[in-house]
This record gives structure tokens, sequence and C-alpha cells, in this order.
């Protein structure tokens, strides 16, 4: 299975390898851009730095990792969206339900 | 050395000197008989270094009776402590550390352990595969599991046990008990979790990947399904253990401040963390327990289980709302009333999946001709029992009104009903129900009743009146009250429930024996005419490799489906050599080294900690360096294979 995405990617040009590399070089450079160049607040450039990362793991898995690709892309996707649906709940949550304690 | 031993070894104790006595005696009694009999070797190559599924789980099934024994003797010296008023049977601490044994033996290393011996008995057999996707780490999950126990174990004869409830919440933990007590559960659990966390993997690669031809997820059988839910849930639970036991290890050994009540440390965090992982740990072990009861009640109501979709949708459903509840156990820490209305919601909706459960087996069992076995009677008892469970869960789960519960016998009669009605009962079904796959003959099944209804009706002795009691106001965890309290009649009642609960057990292990003498040889695969795969195999007892040919599965009860056909048990089959994993030493020794690392961490004995952490890493190291031949495996001939799938033929 793994050796038929392999053809099949080594028949045609490999847009979305390249559309993500230069994707992943433009996020990089907005990071860069935002934390040394815009005078915004700390937390705000926190924030966007942290969104323009997420969105590069993003970049990276779906471009260069091939998470939808062969019979394991549907479990791959689904571990993955469950793995962070509970980090957010078990991180999110702590801080809300440690913080409303009095 | 010396000193350290007389120093912890407890001898000012009549009840743990004998305990003492005793496992000594057994001790030089199974090495007297292991040496007269010869049987190191057989031991050795048949069992300990065994990557063979079905007998890692009965390994795990019989260190699961014996925590199970070891814990319900926990229960009846709290229950005979509490019998009377103001009893002095047991001591304050003696009280306080028994019933944190108690509660964490039969969580952690009996109700664990037991359904994970069945889902390794089972599993792989129920979806057509030949063995598990990780045999060498099966084994080394078992290992580390049982030296995990056998640390955790050591703890009431050698330095004192835990003494924080299992619960073991900080600052109590930390600040409130000095000794090596709160060290051994911390590193008992610790090691067990490794095991417990590499058979979650195990077990989700096993079903994603190794599933027969033809078994498509939805024509999976129950207790598979069960299976890869509660092996997702251990996945993503057990880390948070596993951390939040690494930090309070810190504090207590190193000096950090996480849960301590001085320099910045927040002990509420622990509670918040522990019921991080503590609920979807409920879950862990009643979902496969769903999954006994639905294929019991599937085979002996002759009828494919009703709803099977709708059983799967819930299953999920809860699965995700496990990991939503968890400040429902602390309600009263002083949440506000936001937090509190929440966690409200979410815990009453889990009764609308568990609710559809219970409608899908009483849906299964209409209209159907219901054959009463031992296996099904523990079934049909579930329901109702499970049922009272899950109501007075519901009421526990209001938060205003559980102001009034908690901390109550109220709380501790809810979660016996559904910890006892909904897993013991599961282990007990699953064990006579499979008792055949594993040992080539069935249970009594007069006596098997024998037990049910001594253990059924004591159990609702048991526990109906501390329901009341806890109407009453008595606290949990109390070793004594006074004869004021009005509390003493509803005790003496729930006393006599305990001795029928314990009479009910040593009935099932007495049936083991009488089984063992008597019970006549099963001459075919299938014991009960069974539905699912398990019991497509030509011989009782499936030989190491299971099935001689892959399956291929057409309907959601695929033998039942086959026998239809007429396609069960074909003869003339055309054999061809089976590739089998090679057995392997190196966990059981690894698993060695954990335990002395955890001893030594115990009682900060740095070098003893230090020699074990590095051996267990040299084990990872020898494994990586030779397991190009290990993989290599074998191959079992078509001569062998021939010989194994005669029906009279007896596994050794």
């Amino acid at each position: 299975m793994e050796t038929e995405n392999k053809n099949v990617q080594a028949n045609r040009f490999p847009w979305s390898q390249v559309i993500g590399f230069l994707l992943s070089i433009l996020l990089t450079f907005a990071a860069v851009w935002v934390g040394k160049i815009t005078d915004l607040s700390y937390s705000q450039i926190a924030i966007i730095v942290f969104a323009i990362a997420f969105i590069q793991a993003a970049v990276q898995l779906f471009m260069f990792m091939h998470v939808t690709e062969g019979e394991q892309g549907k479990w791959q996707l689904g571990k993955m969206f469950s793995a962070a649906f509970f980090a957010i709940v078990i991180v999110a949550g702590s801080v809300w339900v440690m913080n409303s304690m009095h | 050395m010396v000193e350290f031993i007389k120093d912890n070894l407890i001898l000012n104790d009549p009840m743990i000197v004998g305990a003492n006595i005793s496992i000594l005696l057994t001790v030089i009694v199974l090495v007297f008989v292991l040496t007269y009999f010869k049987k190191w070797k057989w031991l050795w190559t048949e069992w300990i270094t065994t990557v063979d599924h079905k007998r890692i789980g009965i390994m795990y099934i019989i260190s699961a009776l014996l925590m199970l024994f070891r814990g319900g003797v926990d229960a009846l010296l709290m229950r005979a402590q509490l019998t009377v008023p103001n009893a002095s049977f047991l001591s304050s601490q003696h009280y306080n550390e028994i019933f944190t044994t108690h509660g964490t033996i039969m969580i952690l290393f009996m109700a664990m352990p037991f359904l994970l011996g069945l889902m390794n008995v089972v599993v792989p057999l129920q979806i057509g595969a030949r063995d598990v996707a990780f045999p060498y780490l099966n084994n080394l999950s078992f290992w580390s599991f049982f030296f995990g126990a056998i640390l955790f174990n050591i703890s009431f004869v050698f330095g004192g046990s835990p003494d924080a409830g299992w619960t073991n919440y900080a600052p109590l933990a930390i600040e409130g008990s000095p000794g090596p007590g709160i060290n051994y559960y911390l590193l008992g659990l610790q090691v067990s979790g490794i095991g417990t966390l590499l058979t979650g993997i195990n077990f989700i690669v096993t079903i994603i990947k190794m599933r027969a031809p033809g078994m498509t997820l939805l024509r999976m059988p129950m207790f598979s399904w069960t299976t890869l839910i509660t092996s997702f849930i251990i996945v993503f639970a057990f880390p948070i253990l596993t951390v939040t036991l690494a930090m309070m290890t810190f504090d207590r050994l190193f000096g950090t401040h996480f849960f301590t009540l001085t320099a910045g440390g927040n002990p509420m965090l622990w509670a918040n963390f522990f019921w991080l992982w503590g609920h979807p740990e409920v879950y862990i072990v009643v979902l496969p327990a769903f999954g006994i009861f639905s294929e019991v009640i599937a085979t002996f109501s002759r009828k494919t289980l009703f709803g099977h979709k709708s059983m799967i949708i819930s299953l999920v459903v809860i699965s995700g709302l496990s990991f939503l509840v968890w400040v429902h156990h602390f309600y009263t820490m002083g949440g506000s009333a936001n937090v509190n209305n929440i966690f409200s919601i979410t815990t009453m909706a889990i009764a609308i999946p568990t609710g559809i459960k219970i409608f899908n087996w009483l849906g299964t069992l209409y209209k159907a001709r219901i054959q009463f076995t031992a296996a099904m009677m523990w079934a049909l008892a579930f329901i109702p029992t499970f049922v009272i469970g899950g109501v007075t869960g519901v009421m526990l789960g209001m938060a205003a009104a559980d102001f009034q519960y908690h901390n109550t016998y109220f709380l501790i009669a809810h979660f016996h009903y559904t910890l006892i009605a909904g897993v013991v009962f599961a282990c007990f079904a699953g064990f006579v129900y499979w008792y055949p796959k594993m040992f080539g003959h069935k249970m009594n099944e007069p006596i098997g009743k024998w037990a049910f209804w001594f253990f059924t009706i004591g159990f609702n002795v048991c526990f109906l009146p501390q329901f009341l009691l806890g109407f009453a106001g008595m606290p949990r965890r109390v070793y004594t009250y006074l004869p004021e309290d009005g509390w003493t009649a509803l005790n003496v009642v729930s006393t006599i429930g305990a001795v029928g609960m314990g009479i009910g057990f040593v009935i099932i292990v007495y049936n083991v024996y009488y089984s063992l003498r008597h019970s006549k040889m099963e001459t075919t695969g299938d014991s009960w005419n069974g539905r699912t795969l398990e019991w497509a195999t030509a011989t009782a007892v499936p030989p190491h490799y299971n099935f001689p040919v892959t399956p291929v599965v057409k309907d959601v009860d695929a033998f039942w489906q086959m026998k239809q056909e007429g396609t069960a048990n074909k003869k003339d089959i055309e054999y061809e050599p089976i590739h089998m994993p090679n057995n392997t030493g190196t966990p059981f020794v690894m698993s060695i080294f954990f335990f002395i690392a955890g001893f030594g961490l115990v009682f900060e004995i740095w070098w003893m900690a230090i020699l074990g952490i590095a051996g267990s890493f040299g084990c990872m190291i020898f494994r990586s360096l030779r397991s190009h031949v290990y993989d290599k495996g074998y191959y079992v001939s078509v001569e062998e294979i021939k010989r194994l799938e005669q029906p009279f033929h007896k596994e050794a």
C-alpha cells in the first residue's frame, strides 16, 4: 500500500510539497516578523506565534508527513484530533477548575 | 543491611506476623514442590517467558484471583472492625492502611488484571488473529504489572502500608505520612502502570491491524469493541497518572512543591489530576465488563446482540464523556457554581448512553429462550443491581445533593454497586464462560450456581444497608463509632452480607479444584454453542497459533453464521507452515530491575534505585541489539499442525 502511494507521488509534480515548503518559510518569517519587528504586547505576540506554530504543524503533517494517506489515514487523523481534544480538556479544564476554587 | 531489615519488618502486630509466617510457608512449599517435581524449567519455558496471549491471560487471571483474596481479606477485616461500636479489633492506623490497600488492590491489581487477562485470552481469538500485535511487549506488560503489584503488596509486612486512602490525597499523603508507605503506593502504581499502558497500545494495534479478512469494524464482536475503546481510554488516561505520580514522588523524595501546603504548592491540584485519570479509569474497568455481559447474554439468549450499532455508538460516547466529568469527585472542594453545574450536567449525561446499553441487553433477552447457566446468571443479576448503582450515581452527580451524600456510606454503597455488580460479576461471568477455552473443561455448574447465590445475596445484604447508613450520616473511612450513633444494627447486617460474599469466593476457588478433578474434558472447541470466532477452534484449548487457517468472516456472529452455512470445522484442509514469535526472557529480567529500582526509591536507597534503572535500560539495549534474532521467530510445521488439530488432543 505504501509503495503504491510512492509510485503515484513519483509520477507527477509534487505540488503539495512545494506549496508546503513555501508556506513553511512564509509562516516562519511571519512569526519572526511578529516577534521581532512589530510592537504588539507580549501576550498578543505569544498568541499569534502559537497560532502560526499550530498552522505550521498542520502544514507539515498534511503536506509532508502524509497523515491522511494510506489505509491508516483515518485512524491517524482521528487519533490526532481526539488527542488534541483531550489535551485541551486536561490543560484548559485544569486551569479553569483550579482557578475557580475559593 | 540487617539493621535495615530489622527496622522495617513489622513484628509488633500478631496478624501481620501471622501473614509473614504464612507467606514464608507458601514460598517454601512452592519452591519445594517446583524442585521436587523438577518443574523449574517448565515454569520458565512454558509460562514465564511465554508470548502466547492465552497463557499470559491465564497468568493475569491467577494474579487477579490472588489479589481478590488479599483485597477481600482486607474488606472482611474492615467489616469485622465495624460490626459493633467501639471495637478494638484494629487500631485506627491499621484500619487506615487496610482501607487504602483494599481500594488500591481491588481497582488496580484485581479488576484491571482480571479484565486484561480475559482480553488477552479472548480478543485475539475473537478477531481471528494468531497472537497480539506485539507479543514481546505483552509479556513485558504482564511482568511489570506483576512486579508492581508485588512491590505494593510487600508494604504491609515491610515498612508499613500506605494509609492515605486509594485516592492518596495531598497534603496528607505528603506532609502527613512519613515513612515508606506512600512511596510504596507511588512506585507500585508507577511500575504496574507501565504494563497497563503497553497493553493499551498493544490491543489498539492488534484490533486495528490484525482482524481476520471480512471482519469489518461493524462486524467485530462486542467484547473486542469494548477492548478497543478501553485501550484508547488507557492510552489517553494513564499518562496523566504516570506524570501525577511522578510529581508526588518528586515532592516526597526530592523536596519539590507541586502538591504541598507550603512554598506555593497546591494540594487540590492532586485531586484534580488524580481524578482526571481516575474517572476514565472507572470506565477502563467497566467497559470491558459490559463487553463480557454482551457476549454472555447473546450466547445464552441464542440471539444476535440487540442494537449492535447503538451499542458501539454508546460505547464511544461513554468513552468521550469519561474525560469530561472528573470534577464530580470533588464538588465540595469549593469550586464555583459554574464549575459544579457544568460537571453535574456532563455526569448525568453519562446515564443516557449507559441506559441505551441496558435497554439493548433487555432487548436481547426479550422473547429469547434463555439458558440459565452460571455465566448467564451472573449477567442477569448484573442488570438490576447495576441499575441501582447507576441511579444512585445520578443522585450523587447532582452537585447540590452531593453536598449531603459525599463522604458517607451512601457513596461507598453506590460505587460498590457499580464496581461489584458491574465489574466483579463480569469477571466471574467471563471466567466461567471462557473457562473451557482456557483449561479444556467447564466449571462445575451446580457449584458455580451455589457460588453465585452466596455472592449475589451476600453482596446485596452487605451493601443495601450501607445506603441507609449513609442517609443516617455514617462517614466513610472511620475506624469505629459510638453506640449512640445508632448505626449498629445496619452494620451487623452488612457484615453478615460480607461473610456471604467471602463464602461465595471460597466456593468459586473450590470449584476450580473440583472441576479440575471431576469435569469432563471438552471434545470440541465449541463448549456453549457459541456465536463468535473464539469457539471456532478444533480443540477446546486452542493451540498456540490459534487457527490453523485464518477464518473468513461474513457476518456479525461469524461462527454462528459458519455453523448455519455448514462451513464450520471443515475437514481436509491444506495446512501451511505458520510463522510464530519466539519466547523471551528479557521482559521478566527487566521487570525485576523495575522492582529493584522501585524498592530503592521507596526506601531512598539511591545505589539500589540507580542499579535498578540502569539494569532496566540495559535490558532495553540488550533487546535492541538482539531484536533481529528475536524477530525471526520460527515456523510450526504442517505435521505439528496436523497433530495439534486432533479434537481429542490434550494440550500439555
